[in-house]
């Protein structure tokens, strides 16, 4: 009768994607069921721990994880499990990431011209990092206008990065569309296309690379926007490379996120490998509990309800963003199981006047027991056998922390060893 | 705070401060924040560099057309309906809705043969003429999209005399013809039209064997199924049957989906009105729906509640479901495979896009990787490329084929030199692309469930 498994783990993003690996690699059958494409193609493809608390900036992430509250999640489930989660990371991702070799944070330019401090980054970024004091030239196009190269020079030299950082704006080769894809031209550079330049038809690869060597003058080092292929990544760097005699790395840029799509595409493959069955498409809007434990959550489309049954569950919907956490004028909910998430009655209290201000919304999330099992009002399990993982749980700013990835991992491992382990016990 | 969906019917909707009779799209189009997700995620936008993308066919124009004098971009046709936008949006932007409402609402405004006439009028029939033999003024294209999109009648017609349709559909010099006069592309081999319909099997074998007032089914076997590959409606009854079925056909005409996709909003209404009378009735007869094409559940289950106001239509589309899914949902297919086995097969399955959209794109290959005699190998996530009449069309057979040669290279890479999928043009693109046989998911069920030599 019906789908049924021993692990269902409702949320495709970091956390989901962890925790169901990790529940896997317990020897459980698991499903991921995820409403729509990974938002993991959303994000800049940087994995941080902790960037900055109370609003300083954090040279070693380890250490200063015992200095947060009480209710944020990494208290919950200690720095082992943050480890776990990074060493889970590492070994899904191989050579495309670096940042393992230490456990203080690296420094990333941003395309907006900020510094994020972050743990691990992609291999195509690495070259690029702020602290290394090397004269840097960025590069932008003039039909890419979330990256404005000279601009985000400009913000770098202001944040005081080591080096002098120039930037300027060239014409992408080639005769794309004004609005073109980052994906167009990805693939472009994957297949190396010939395009039309003054002097004829040129390999696009060749083509960006003389209409970049003008500006070189004497620098060490050059950032482009990170759209330098998808499959072929790696050649294409080394590529420009070896025609511009300088290191190039690329910067990460916002969505749609080539570096996230990169992520998202390894994790996939990890969850295929490891016999993780994913169904997407459909929403999960509804559950049935029996007493104490969730024996189903149920997807619909337009009416049409699914069932998926299994012995563990864990949650992994995001936060405010995600729809994982939701409000209307009276009330914040967590729309699945309406687990109980803390809140001022107030609606006015939940967010302070400045825009960038320290948010009371930021923090809203469920709250969980040592083993990541949501809690009521009264701070009572709210169901045996569910979990809840990354952006859903309360008790951390995700934005203003640089925290995000971080607490992902951390919980998705930990419940999802969990959930596994359990499961195994039936 | 939230970006959640505010097009909720018990919310508060801002569409209503307008007084409008017409399909009013603002609260979808309020919802993008324009990450453009859905058009990285967009087939055609990948090989055809002048189509600008869902994110431009929907939100952006449903804002350009509220200004007097912008009409619909006729890049609108250039859309496959595939859907995979749909998917790919974090918001839930409702944007196959609106490409299929602003593809209708083209294909209304658009007076074809007006260039024709006005040549005529200014006393140029040869200029007239040319203009026509030409295409430059839609009256062509127009003609060539109602027949392609009205799939059914030209089906049924061949019914009568299947063996001289597929002689004359597939005749050299007929497609030469047909490409020159009306822009569909004679490199593509014509379906078979087989020797006899499911219905006329159907009525042959007296109907439903099995009777159950608590297990009924209605099947919509859609066109293809009926008029072209029987055996796909054949293996669904005999499965349905030994499961303890009894299975209803109602009357029923095309799903839409062809027409969808080529803006003929009136056409489909037509067919809708019948479908939907004829399921609803056999639902208050107890009967849920199956479907064994991807594309008809999904008109039947998301494109008709979407796009037409009738009576029972949100009751069709909540009980509509996918052949294979029903019966996974209903029955212990998973024991039934488990203690089953065929003789030695290798697939290279395909996903269909419409099986995507639906959450049914893991289905075939999780259910049959642990049947015995199997070898089943998921070919990967790119589009077909075919999307129905898209890639019938003249204009848009080389991206059609661009757009499937990742697919057909997974396939030849894949050990399986059989291929499957639940999309009947979708089988016709992988045939195409790579010579392949091609089965649907019920039939391996019927070989593996179904003991014929009772």
């Amino acid at each position: 009768m019906a789908i049924e498994d021993d692990v269902c783990v409702i949320g495709g993003g970091l956390a989901g994607m962890t925790a169901a690996l990790r529940a896997a690699r317990e020897g459980a059958r698991v499903r991921l069921l995820s409403h729509k494409k990974s938002t993991l193609r959303h994000a800049s493809g940087l994995i941080d721990i902790l960037g900055y608390a109370d609003g300083e900036l954090v040279a070693e992430p380890f250490d200063a994880l015992a200095s947060l509250p009480e209710s944020h999640p990494y208290r919950r489930v200690g720095s082992d499990a943050v480890r776990a989660g990074l060493s889970l990371f590492d070994d899904v991702t191989g050579d495309a990431y670096r940042g393992s070799h230490t456990d203080a944070n690296a420094l990333v330019a941003t395309h907006g011209g900020t510094v994020k401090p972050t743990a691990r980054y992609p291999t195509r970024v690495a070259p690029g990092l702020a602290s290394q004091s090397r004269r840097t030239l960025l590069v932008g196009f003039d039909s890419l206008t979330a990256f404005d190269a000279p601009l985000a020079a400009d913000h770098l030299a202001a944040a005081g990065v080591p080096g002098t950082t120039r930037g300027v704006t060239v014409a992408f080769p080639g005769d794309f569309r004004a609005d073109s894809r980052v994906t167009r031209f990805a693939r472009a550079l994957d297949d190396d296309e010939p395009v039309e330049t003054a002097s004829g038809p040129t390999p696009v690869r060749r083509a960006l690379a003389r209409a970049v060597e003008p500006h070189l003058g004497d620098v060490e080092r050059v950032g482009f926007p990170a759209i330098l292929g998808e499959e072929e990544s790696q050649e294409v760097r080394k590529a420009l490379e070896s025609s511009l005699g300088v290191d190039v790395f690329e910067v990460p840029m916002g969505p749609p996120s080539l570096l996230g799509l990169g992520l998202e595409a390894l994790f996939q493959e990890a969850l295929d490998s490891a016999g993780v069955r994913r169904t997407t498409g459909n929403p999960v809007v509804d559950f049935d509990a029996d007493g104490e434990r969730v024996r189903s959550v149920s997807t619909d489309r337009n009416g049409r309800q699914v069932p998926f049954h299994a012995d563990e569950f864990v949650l992994a919907t995001g936060g405010l963003v995600g729809k994982g956490i939701d409000s209307n004028r009276e009330r914040v909910v967590e729309p699945i199981f309406d687990c109980h998430v803390p809140h001022p009655d107030d609606r006015y209290e939940w967010f302070t006047d400045e825009a960038f201000g320290d948010h009371p919304f930021a923090r809203f999330g469920v709250n969980v027991d040592d083993d990541l099992r949501p809690l009521d009002a009264d701070g009572k399990v709210e169901y045996d056998n569910l979990r809840a993982v990354g952006g859903v749980l309360g008790g951390a700013d995700f934005a203003a922390e640089k925290s995000g990835s971080g607490i992902s991992l951390a919980t998705g491992h930990a419940a999802g060893r969990a959930a596994g382990a359990a499961a195994n016990q039936r | 705070m939230s970006d959640a969906p505010t097009h909720d019917a018990d919310e508060f909707e801002p569409v209503d401060v307008f007084e409008t009779t017409e399909m009013d799209l603002r609260p979808g189009a309020d919802d993008c924040y324009k990450c453009s997700t859905c058009d990285t995620s967009c087939p055609v936008a990948e090989v055809d560099d002048e189509f600008p993308g869902p994110k431009f066919q929907g939100p952006e124009q449903w804002r350009l057309k509220r200004k007097e004098g912008h009409g619909i971009d006729d890049s609108i046709t250039s859309c496959s309906n595939c859907m995979r936008c749909d998917d790919a949006c974090p918001s839930s932007v409702p944007l196959s809705q609106m490409h299929n409402t602003a593809r209708g609402e083209y294909v209304e405004d658009q007076r074809f043969g007006r260039e024709a006439l006005s040549a005529l009028a200014d006393g140029s029939p040869r200029e007239a003429l040319s203009i026509v033999r030409e295409g430059q003024d839609g009256l062509v294209e127009r003609l060539r999209n109602r027949i392609l999109a009205n799939y059914h009648t030209s089906a049924w017609l061949a019914s009568y005399a299947p063996g001289v349709a597929n002689f004359v559909m597939n005749f050299g010099p007929a497609r030469w013809a047909m490409e020159k006069t009306m822009g569909v592309t004679s490199e593509r081999e014509f379906p078979e039209f087989a020797d006899h319909t499911f219905r006329e099997w159907w009525t042959a074998r007296g109907g439903a064997r099995v009777e159950n007032p608590d297990k009924r089914i209605a099947y919509f076997h859609g066109c293809y199924s009926n008029f072209n590959t029987p055996e796909v409606g054949k293996a669904m009854v005999r499965v349905y049957e030994n499961f303890g079925y009894e299975i209803l056909v109602p009357p029923q005409k095309c799903s839409g989906t062809p027409m969808f996709a080529n803006g003929m909003l009136g056409d489909a209404r037509r067919h809708a009105e019948t479908n939907v009378k004829n399921l609803a009735a056999a639902i208050e007869n107890g009967a849920d729906v199956v479907a064994s094409c991807t594309s008809c559940s999904m008109a039947l289950g998301q494109e008709y509640p979407e796009l037409f106001d009738l009576d029972g239509i949100e009751d069709v589309a909540a009980h509509t479901y996918e052949g294979v899914e029903y019966l996974r949902l209903h029955e212990d297919l998973e024991d039934a495979l488990d203690e089953a086995s065929v003789e030695g097969s290798e697939f290279a399955y395909h996903a269909p896009c419409h099986a995507r959209n639906q959450g049914l794109d893991t289905q075939a290959v999780e259910l049959f990787s642990d049947l015995d005699g199997v070898d089943i190998e998921d070919v990967g996530d790119s589009c077909s490329g075919i999307s129905g009449t898209y890639g019938w069309k003249e204009e848009k057979y080389d991206y059609s084929m661009e757009i499937g040669a990742e697919m057909f290279e997974h396939m030849e890479g894949a050990d399986g030199e059989t291929g499957m999928t639940e999309c009947p043009t979708c089988a016709m693109q992988m045939e195409h692309g790579t010579g392949y046989e091609i089965r649907h998911p019920l039939e391996l069920l019927d070989e593996a469930l179904v003991d014929r030599s009772q």
